[in-house]
């Protein structure tokens, strides 16, 4: 699944790296735990998350995450777009809640880790 | 190669920014994707534990042709019971802590499944001490 098929779903707002859009997911995981985040060991995983910070950018860096989306209208900081333009991590904000999203991609084919 | 960070504790705007120069140097250096992130989970969940749970760190990085050496010495308050600080789960987070993404007590545990080797000692009241190896050839 592309990435830009996930903006649409989850009505979302590109807030960087557009260039990426088109790049392939397959898995997703939801959490505001970020240790949690970084025991996954998966490829082509996109982090859905309510926390909006620094560390949230990193875990996807460290990750190797191609995109993470923010639920419930977060904002995502400059110094997060700065951060995520360097490794070319898509952000994407969403209005929709947790519990949605996850469900709204779930549906669509987007699978689980676990 | 020899390089050195310092981390300061309290800090989550820049906690992990010595990890992503580490990353930087393996990339340039062509190890394997799936060995850098090895490397790197295991050093960040070990820089933000400085930042989390001591007051001030310093991280020392070794490449060698074959492997990393990394170590990560802190002042802080130690770890009482290191067997206990490993068990999956076990985390004395802060709420502050919480609030940034941390505390599941997942990070030790973390940094013994992506290393090929781990040690802990520390002195409470006094600091922390990690050390871990990873192999950087499969
Ligand atoms: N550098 C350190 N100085 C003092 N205590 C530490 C240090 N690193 C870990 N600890 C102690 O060990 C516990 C477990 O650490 P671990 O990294 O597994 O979990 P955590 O940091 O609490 O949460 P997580 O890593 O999942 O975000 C911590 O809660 C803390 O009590
Ligand atoms: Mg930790």
């Amino acid at each position: 699944m592309k990435i830009e098929e996930l903006v649409k779903a989850v009505e979302g707002n590109v807030v960087c790296c557009h260039e990426n859009l088109k790049r392939d997911v397959e898995l997703a995981f939801a959490s505001d735990l970020m240790s949690d985040v970084l025991t996954v060991q998966v490829d082509k995983l996109v982090l859905l998350t309510g926390l909006a910070n620094m560390q949230a950018v990193r875990t996807a860096e460290m990750s190797d995450l191609p995109a993470v989306i923010f639920v419930r209208n977060k904002t995502v900081s400059e110094d997060m777009i700065r951060l995520a333009e360097d490794n070319g991590i898509v952000l994407i904000e969403s209005p929709y809640t947790l519990y949605r999203a996850s469900g709204v991609l779930y549906t669509m084919g987007l699978k689980p880790v676990y | 190669m020899h390089f050195e960070y310092r981390v300061q504790g309290g800090d989550f705007v820049r906690a992990g920014q010595a990890s992503s120069q580490v990353k930087k140097i393996l990339k340039q250096l062509n190890v394997a994707p799936q060995i850098i992130k090895r490397v790197v989970v295991a050093l960040y969940e070990g820089e933000v534990n400085i930042v989390a749970h001591a007051f001030q760190g310093k991280i020392y990085i070794d490449i060698e042709t074959d492997k990393i050496r990394v170590i990560l010495d802190d002042v802080g308050p130690g770890i009482p019971d290191i067997e206990m600080a490993m068990r999956p789960g076990f985390s004395t987070a802060s709420p502050i802590v919480r609030e940034m993404g941390f505390g599941a007590g997942m990070g030790l545990p973390n940094i013994k499944e992506n290393t090929d080797r781990m040690k802990i000692s520390s002195v409470v009241g006094v600091g922390t001490r990690l050390e871990f190896v990873v192999n950087l050839k499969e």
